[in-house]
């Protein structure tokens, strides 16, 4: 018994030892413990490629912080959150759509041990993030299993989206619509029924080092302009990288976009786009399909193992994509620049057309660049290293290379309008109190010059009373609380009527 | 002596007289004129939604113009400017505007009105499937409601027109609407005194006594059109930042109308609800009515048979039945037909150009319902104008609909 307890007791001593130790050396070398991610900046340029002309904003994080945990709403912390701040979520899976119609907010999904913090919709839910405002920075997410698009921004400028993981989440896996001046970077996005990253509607905008398969567009640039498409890795889609003017939309123009050092290759992957998109349309095998859009540029991409066609530049009619025709929208592509890229196996196994094509020229090889349909003033370098047809209008590029071209990106952000206090009065003025309120006659509260009387040099009294409307003439009807203007509105409303006259 | 005191007395006297009545005279006329002009004098102040510029212009102010828009479309999402707007007209024009949209002396037998078809109760239509006309002619397409067309650049559901002015003179001439001609038009019009002298005052930089023309009558129509704002409803309080001015299934909606699933908001898109492009959507006609080109006609293109105009969702809620035909009696009724599967109402052998949003999205019922929830926040009627209480050429005033 003794030898027994002796034993016993070793084990237990050896197993604190091993498990102090583990926990010890667990606290010391982790580098994943809870205090050691930092908040980000809220900053929309950040370094990437080494070089100093990218200019890093200096804008410092000072918002309160909220954590989100498994089991919690990111919803909640969105409520809750004014601009400036940061929402930072933890792993866990959270079924549900975050939709942000503020300013400045920052989502930082947390990995820890390779557990993401998941967005999962369960095949229910339409979309993981939906965003208005301006400034919106969403990184470090898992999403997957929404009916919609995982991140889907309307209107919002300034934005970032990186370091995502996208499976499957409907028609697109980044969506930017509307935008202007935006960052999609370092996101892996896959299973995606239409285009995996979307950039629609959208101005100076930099998609940068993503990884894109098994969807059937890789990246689209659609009805966009000043776009830099580089450093992607897009791969196994039904097409790689698009660059589309689809028509019937209000935005009617896709010019100045570059396409350099991607590898887009093997995109093979049979079209499951939905009937009566326009993606649905794109045959197997296209690396990358460039329809009606204007002014751009491809330059040192890999391009390999498309088995239909490397590069196809087409217009609209010829593009295989069925929808009205639109006269405010130009269906030719102009001004295509085929710099150097690297194209190898492409157009092994093409569609009955372009097989007809090859026929028609006496070319046992399938084309790595294609051109079909109308278009002026496009050109292309060294075109004698590639199988090419429908070139032969193609001249030679004015430029070699794009190299000072750094990002597409503005400057620094764009603004919202500036807009002075008494301008906002006025415009608050007649765009609400007008209703009911005029100078010196009655329409249903009480005329400005009356109003005018009773605060005399007192504005803010003003903005107590349209916050909370005390009925103190028996001739007049209650005023509605007036609370939904901003606090800017309210005050700068209250000045206005003060100062108007006849 | 005291004869000529007498004398000068009496001439005083008869001086005194002379002057009394003839004072009457004068003050007997001016209240004449009063009384005429407290009848029909134009208004000297903008309507609500627009500030008087020195200019006697009335301009356009809203909140929508503290934001921008890209490549400055005027679509985009919440805090989006507006397209370019149509302002910029008098005072007086507006109001005179005003009378002559009530007046149904503009039609050949003076019975119908442009209000007849675009009440200000029902959102500006008229509550109907399609329009009624002249003699009570059964009209083709429904009556679009008419708040904010100063926004818009397409008129017509099959956007045949690009201004108001031309847009007007559709109805206005055409046999089965208001029947009139311009000929007739300006006649009557002319023979109206109480209209030449409210032209005068709307158009003062021509001489009084000028006849009225044709295109003063287009303006005076276009100006109080361009005057229908609507941009203060419970959406837009949302849209401008008061979180609590929609509710939690009304939010769920907005979720759902932007969505990609639904995407409502890709053609009906912020702020005006509409991306003013032609679509074919492909729905159906009413029962025994054949199928409706639509833009096929206007832009001698077979992409866009079927196509009309993409509507703005503003006041929605007013103007039912609708569709182009007027074919869905209500918003529950219109939504659902957007689930119901791609092209499943196009008519067999029609091979339509369907609009690449209309897909199977597998709406469910409450999704459905929270879309006529929020749709319902479209609803902002708080600057409807007044219907004039008397009508310049005499005829009394009509309350069609109501």
């Amino acid at each position: 018994m003794g030898n027994n307890k002796t034993t016993f007791n070793k084990i237990i001593y050896t197993t604190l030892i091993l498990l102090l130790g583990f926990f010890g050396g667990y606290k010391i070398f982790s580098p994943k413990s809870a205090g050691a991610t930092m908040p980000v900046k809220n900053t929309l340029f950040r370094n990437v490629s080494g070089n100093d002309s990218i200019s890093s904003l200096t804008k410092e994080f000072t918002g309160k912080i909220f954590e989100v945990k498994d089991g919690d709403l990111i919803m909640d912390a969105v409520k809750k959150a004014t601009p400036g701040d940061l929402i930072r979520v933890y792993p866990g899976t959270y079924s549900e759509t975050v939709y942000v119609d503020k300013d400045d907010i920052t989502f930082q999904g947390i990995v820890q041990d390779s557990n993401w913090p998941t967005l999962d919709g369960k095949k229910e839910l339409n979309d993981a993030f939906l965003y208005s405002g301006n400034g919106i920075q969403i990184e470090g997410f898992k999403i997957t299993k929404y009916k919609g698009n995982g991140i889907m921004g309307q209107a919002g400028n300034n934005f970032v989206i990186r370091n995502n993981w996208v499976v499957d989440t409907g028609v697109y896996g980044i969506f930017p619509q509307y935008g202007k001046n935006g960052l999609i970077e370092y996101n892996i996005l896959t299973e995606i029924e239409d285009a995996a990253i979307y950039v629609g509607m959208c101005d100076n905008i930099d998609v940068l080092h993503n990884e894109v398969y098994g969807n059937v567009a890789g990246i689209e640039i659609e009805n966009s302009r000043h776009c830099l498409v580089e450093n992607n890795n897009a791969y196994n889609n039904t097409g790689g990288i698009l660059a589309f003017i689809t028509p019937g939309l209000p935005i009617k123009t896709t010019y100045d976009v570059i396409i350099r050092n991607n590898f887009v290759h093997d995109n093979n992957h049979k079209n499951f786009g939905a009937p009566g998109s326009i993606v649905s349309g794109i045959p197997a095998g296209t690396g990358i399909l460039v329809m009606a859009a204007d002014d751009v540029i491809i330059e040192n991409n890999i391009i390999s193992g498309n088995k239909n066609v490397g590069i196809v530049i087409t217009d609209f009619a010829n593009g295989g994509a069925k929808a009205s025709k639109d006269p405010e929208s130009d269906p030719n592509p102009d001004n295509i620049v085929i710099l150097d890229n690297l194209m190898v196996n492409n157009g092994y196994d093409p569609i009955g057309e372009i097989k007809a094509l090859m026929l028609a020229n006496l070319s046992s090889e399938g084309p790595d660049i294609l051109a079909i349909g109308k278009g002026s003033g496009s050109s292309i370098l060294n075109r004698d290293k590639y199988v090419t047809f429908g070139l032969k209008d193609f001249g030679e590029p004015k430029i070699t290379d794009t190299r000072d071209v750094k990002s597409l990106l503005l400057d620094k952000p764009a603004e919202p309008r500036k807009l002075s206090k008494n301008k906002l009065g006025e415009y608050t003025y007649f765009g609400v109190c007008s209703g009911c309120h005029a100078y010196d006659i009655r329409l249903i509260g009480l005329p400005v010059n009356v109003i005018q009387m009773i605060y005399k040099n007192n504005p803010k009294g003003i903005v107590e009373y349209i916050n909370n409307p005390k009925n103190l003439r028996d001739d007049y009807p209650e005023m509605p609380p007036q609370d939904y203007l901003s606090e800017e509105a309210k005050i700068a409303v209250a000045e206005y009527m003060l100062t108007i006259g006849k | 002596m005291k004869k000529i005191i007498y004398i000068l007395f009496i001439v005083l006297a008869v001086l005194l007289l002379v002057f009394t009545l003839n004072h009457d005279d004068k003050k007997q006329v001016k209240e004449y004129v009063e009384v005429l002009n407290s009848n029909f004098e134009l208004c000297k102040t903008c309507p609500p939604g627009f500030q008087l510029n020195e200019e006697n212009e009335c301009v356009s102010r809203n909140l929508y113009m503290q934001y921008e828009s890209l490549e400055n479309k005027g679509v985009g999402g919440l805090k989006t400017a507006l397209p370019k707007v149509r302002d910029g007209f008098s005072p007086q024009q507006i109001d005179l505007g005003r009378y002559l949209f009530f007046d149904p002396v503009l039609s050949a037998d003076g019975t119908v009105s442009c209000a007849t078809c675009h009440d200000p109760e029902l959102g500006f239509s008229d509550g109907k499937e399609r329009g009624v006309g002249i003699k009570h002619t059964q009209l083709k397409r429904s009556s679009p409601g008419l708040w904010n067309v100063a926004y818009l650049n397409k008129f017509f559901w099959d956007a045949r027109s690009t201004t108001l002015e031309e847009q007007l003179q559709g109805p206005l001439f055409a046999d089965d609407e208001m029947g009139n001609t311009p000929e007739k038009l300006i006649e009557t019009l002319n023979n109206i005194e109480n209209y030449k002298q409210l032209f005068a005052q709307a158009f003062p930089k021509r001489k009084a006594n000028d006849s009225i023309q044709l295109h003063e009558i287009y303006t005076s129509l276009a100006a109080f059109e361009s005057s229908l704002i609507s941009l203060n409803s419970r959406y837009d309080q949302y849209a401008h930042g008061y979180a609590k001015a929609l509710n939690e299934n009304e939010i769920e909606g907005l979720n759902i109308f932007r969505s990609f699933v639904a995407r409502c908001a890709e053609c009906h898109t912020p702020p005006l609800f509409t991306n003013q492009q032609i679509a074919v959507i492909g729905t159906p006609e009413p029962e025994g009515l054949p199928f409706d080109a639509g833009a096929e006609i206007t832009f001698n293109d077979k992409t866009r048979r079927g196509g009309f105009k993409v509507p703005s969702l503003r006041n929605i809620e007013k103007t039912a039945p609708y569709m182009h035909s007027g074919r869905f009696k209500t918003l529950r009724e219109t939504v659902e037909f957007y689930t119901k599967g791609r092209g499943h109402a196009v008519p067999k052998g029609e091979n339509l150009y369907l609009h690449w949003h209309i897909w199977e999205p597998n709406l469910t019922d409450t999704e459905l319902d929270r879309l006529v929830d929020f749709l319902k926040t479209l609803t902002d009627e708080s600057f409807k104008p007044k219907v004039p209480e008397k009508l310049p050429s005499g005829i009394q005033i009509q309350h069609i609909n109501t």
